[in-house]
């Protein structure tokens, strides 16, 4: 049938053309109205991936002229965000062309859904920032570009916009070009990110050098929006190749994109698509562990998505912050075992010996090591509307784990208007910032310059649950003298913070009934995940002859901020464990589970602090 | 009655380059939907995978196999039964529960089926909160699932493509689109105070052609009303009306064979056919290729109303 439904077309040749395409993820920055969704809209359009009834669906409405499409609205979908004729936050759209698949997030202008854009410009490869030709570069151009650059978003493609409102005039474009160029080197110098920058000029409106080229702007014979985002480097070089500097001189011979296109105001080195730095080696290969997989006695492997490198059975890994090694034994999946696997794919690892890992740790490659740190520097894009607050406890989410930190000091704020380092109390809401952090325990990690999975992280308000902060690591320091001294008196008593800090959870009492060898397990899995615990027999002669000794003993333990574990062993079917007055019953049959409710228990009345879950 | 080109033995390999770079997308995608599948199975509770029965959910589930083999999937499947189903639809879910190894539980709001709601007598809008929304959160909260998958996409609608992977519900289920928590790079916030939610979309990412492409490559299989072939309908104008239960044909009407498929599936009443000879899944992805409307055109619920889909899901339709 697949024949009568299509006579020329050759279903096998399109999937097998279709397997052959890679995905380039981006995102939109720039000022509120210039354009930005306009041009998405324009884009999707021109290229013919939006369908007729979505096309029906906004014709007639909107901010443009009569019988013009208002094509903001194919992106603009939310209710208020129609109402108001703004973006508020973030869309993803997805279209694809003969060469690569495209992931868009389009993102909002407005100031106030600065941590939108953020969001959308974490996970890209490329940024298209716009500048309205009638406008020039305003201070929220300059703060998304900031972003951008401080995100490592690799590519930037300026695309000055409304070209149509100054008469498509060159010298307008020149004059945006030279601007916005000063202040993105200015960036660069400040962030450390190399930028790698394309102009265009288009009207997102009249759809000029977006997918099709303008006849309106004769002067410009560079490539239009659509073949610059074709040519960029894949998002898989992105995942596994570390940020390569990029080649500041602008006189070097570097092949042009499109070879009959010489950009005549070119200054900018041109792209190579299938250029390999042949500086860069391969990049380090980093496993955060998502979780430990046990179905049975046999099988234990420890499931993640690889971050950068790759693996390969027989070689060495070193789990962190342990420092314990193995080999690789085997690359588990569904499809069957694997005899290589890169970066990003998600697999599941074997080790030929038993060692204590659990979800949080960090797998790396034995001969290039992560750094494993208390104490970090960080850059911050400050997103919560209770601005930082110097000293109070947030948890800092990283890889697969999350652990206590206190904002130890701000280092500065990033002036935007300047671009300059001012001395701040606090952080605002789209503020961005640079700081100092004390983990309350050691984490694996890398600088976000070298690996953009291990070296960001988010900082999470503990009392409202709000995304805070996004951080990027910028150094990291290994003594862990760093953390002690910012509570408590050296020479003092030992507080029930410092333990909590020390032990990551709060004393407690549980009262545990049931079989012992589950009794058992359970303490193990607590020592496991380093709990440090007392466990107390309840049928201890001291305690039949003198029953309010139990209490009094568990007491002591708890407030020396112990885990104390009341025990009674009995035969029962169930298991029974209550804590802080909330109760549980188990069925005792499934070890598994019982010994997962029991650890729940412990999260859900607060003895366990981290949002972690130990994983079984 | 399940339909696939081939039997599906676990470990076959599949038709998709492996571990040879450069990664194809859909292997991308792939990599990325297991990432949030154990992220989410390690960091809640209770969390449960919402099964629709449909192509996506057909997906998700063979992501989940995926996610923690050698392990069984470590949640239940939930299927929210309105009643309106076909029920091919219900064989066919019962069967893939049962091959999979997975637990499902089905949740229907029985008082709402026996006052008879149907969206002929409310509208489409009324019927959905009841059968569906309505379902949806009872079974939630009697089950205290603190997280839920769904296999939405975000290219299904225009407010679908707003959301997050992660998408908070407040203690009524209720999503907030102008207070999305930021969410950035694959580091999800997990933390939700009791009562509150995250609904969980690991296909955000997906569209409609990557699915029907991943089906073919991975041979999942799926409902066989995605399939043409001649079935009993009722025409009216250019609207297939399949013969379910609770259709009420106009007096005179009868249905003719006709040969034609469905492009998404819904509720029986609600959810027009489509006329078609694609009848294997290239088949279906050369028709994909030469569309000019999206998928949802054929569903009632999503046009009644400028924004509905977004209303629907601020009263916490997934
Ligand atoms: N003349 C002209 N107007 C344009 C052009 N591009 C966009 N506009 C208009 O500028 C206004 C704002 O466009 P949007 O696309 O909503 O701007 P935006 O950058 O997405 O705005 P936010 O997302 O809210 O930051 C609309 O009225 C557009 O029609 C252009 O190339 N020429
Ligand atoms: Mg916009």
């Amino acid at each position: 049938m697949a024949a009568a439904t299509a006579s020329s077309f050759s279903i096998d040749e399109f999937l097998e053309r279709e397997r052959q395409k890679d995905l380039l993820r981006f995102s939109t920055a720039g000022s509120v109205d210039d354009g930005k969704s306009t041009l998405i809209g324009r884009l999707l359009y021109d290229t013919q991936s939006v369908y007729e009834d979505q096309v029906r669906s906004i014709e007639g409405k909107g901010t443009t002229a009569p019988g013009q499409i208002d094509f903001a609205l194919l992106t603009d979908g939310l209710r208020a965000e129609r109402e108001q004729g703004i973006t508020i936050d973030v869309a993803y759209r997805y279209f694809s062309t003969a060469r690569r698949k495209f992931i868009i997030a389009d993102t909002p202008g407005h100031e106030q859904y600065t941590r939108n854009m953020a969001t959308g410009a974490s996970t890209a490869d490329a940024a298209v920032v716009l500048i309205d030709a009638s406008k020039g570069v305003l201070i929220q151009s300059r703060r998304h570009a900031y972003i951008a650059s401080l995100l490592r978003v690799r590519h930037i493609l300026a695309a000055v916009n409304k070209m149509d409102l100054v008469g498509y005039d060159e010298g307008a474009f020149r004059a945006i070009k030279a601007d916005f160029s000063a202040v993105l080197d200015q960036i660069a110098a400040d962030t450390g990110t190399p930028a790698e920058v394309h102009f265009v000029p288009v009207s997102a409106l009249a759809g000029d050098n977006v997918v099709h080229r303008s006849a309106a702007m004769p002067w410009y014979a560079g490539p239009t929006l659509l073949e610059l985002l074709e040519s960029l480097p894949s998002a898989q070089q992105t995942h596994t190749a570390p940020l390569r500097l990029a080649d500041k001189d602008p006189s070097a011979g570097t092949p042009a994109l499109h070879p009959t296109d010489k950009d005549p105001s070119a200054g900018t080195p041109a792209l190579h698509p299938t250029d390999k730095d042949p500086s860069v080696g391969t990049p380090a290969f980093r496993f955060p562990v998502q979780r430990v997989l046990r179905p049975n006695h046999a099988f234990r492997g420890f499931a993640g998505q690889i971050a950068s490198g790759s693996i390969r059975p027989g070689d060495s890994i070193t789990v962190l912050p342990s420092g314990r090694h193995a080999k690789v034994k085997r690359i588990v999946t569904w499809d069957g075992d694997l005899d290589e696997a890169s970066a990003p794919l998600s697999v599941t690892l074997v080790l030929d010996r038993e060692i204590d890992i659990s979800r949080g740790d960090l797998m790396v490659a034995s001969d290039a090591q992560a750094t494993v740190a208390r104490s970090i520097k960080a850059a911050l894009v400050w997103m919560d509307q209770r601005p930082l607050d110097l000293g109070r406890r947030y948890l800092l989410k990283h890889t697969s784990q999350t652990a206590p930190a206190f904002l130890a000091a701000i280092d500065y704020r990033t002036g935007l208007a300047a671009l300059d380092h001012v001395p701040a109390q606090t952080l605002r809401m789209n503020d961005i910032g640079a700081v100092s952090l004390n983990l309350l325990r050691p984490i694996a990690l890398d600088v976000y310059a070298e690996n953009r999975s291990t070296g960001a992280f988010i900082l999470i308000d503990p009392e409202s649950n709000a995304t805070a902060a996004a951080g990027m690591i910028t150094a990291a320091f290994s003594d862990p003298g760093a953390a002690a001294d910012d509570a408590a008196d050296a020479w003092g008593r030992v507080t029930a913070g410092e333990r909590e800090a020390r032990w990551g959870h709060r004393g407690g009492v549980i009262e545990i009934s049931g079989p012992l060898k589950l009794i058992d397990s359970i303490e193990r899995s607590l020592f496991a995940v380093g709990a440090v615990t007392s466990r107390i027999e309840a049928d201890d002669d001291a305690f039949l002859l003198h029953p309010s000794l139990l209490e009094i003993v568990s007491g002591i333990a708890a407030r020396s901020g112990l885990l104390a574990l009341v025990v009674r062993a009995d035969e029962d079917v169930t298991l029974a464990a209550r804590a802080e007055g909330v109760e549980i019953t188990v069925g005792a049959a499934d070890s598994i589970q019982a010994v997962a409710a029991v650890h729940q228990l412990l999260h859900r009345t607060g003895i366990f602090i981290s949002s972690e879950k130990a994983d079984l | 009655m399940l339909v696939a080109e081939t039997e599906t033995p676990r470990q076959s390999p599949s038709a998709l380059p492996r571990s040879s770079q450069p990664l194809s997308h859909l292997r991308l995608l792939e990599a990325e939907s297991i990432h949030i599948l154990r992220e989410v199975a390690s960091e809640f509770e209770r969390p449960v995978m919402l099964y629709s029965i449909g192509k996506d959910s057909s997906v998700m589930l063979r992501l989940a196999q995926k996610a923690f083999y050698p392990a069984p999937i470590p949640f239940p499947l939930l299927h929210i039964d309105t009643g309106f189903k076909f029920a091919e639809m219900l064989a066919f879910r019962d069967e893939m529960a049962r091959q999979v190894g997975a637990k499902l539980l089905v949740w229907r709001n029985e008082p709402a089926i026996a006052a008879g709601t149907n969206p002929m007598v409310l509208d489409t809008k009324r019927c959905c909160a009841l059968l569906k929304t309505q379902a949806l959160l009872d079974a939630l909260r009697h089950y205290n699932f603190d997280a839920a998958f769904g296999g939405a996409r975000r290219d299904e609608e225009k407010s679908r493509a707003k959301e997050r992977i992660y998408s908070f519900r407040d203690a009524a289920g209720q999503w907030d689109p102008k207070n999305q928590r930021p969410e950035l790079w694959n580091l999800y916030n997990a933390r939700i105070h009791s009562g509150e939610s995250i609904r969980v979309f690991p296909l955000s990412n997906w569209t409609e052609m990557d699915v029907w492409q991943y089906i073919h490559e991975e041979k999942i299989p799926v409902v066989d009303l995605y399939f043409a072939k001649e079935r009993p309908m009722y025409v009216r104008g250019d609207a297939l009306m399949p013969i379910e239960q609770s259709f009420v044909a106009l007096p005179g009407e009868r249905p003719q064979m006709v040969k034609c498929r469905l492009r998404s599936l819904g509720c029986s009443p609600c959810t027009g056919a489509m006329r078609s000879d694609a009848d294997t899944i290239p088949a279906i992805i050369a028709e994909l290729i030469s569309f000019r409307s999206s998928e949802r055109a054929n569903r009632v619920i999503d046009h009644d109303q400028e924004g509905s889909m977004e209303i629907k899901k601020r009263e916490g339709y997934f």
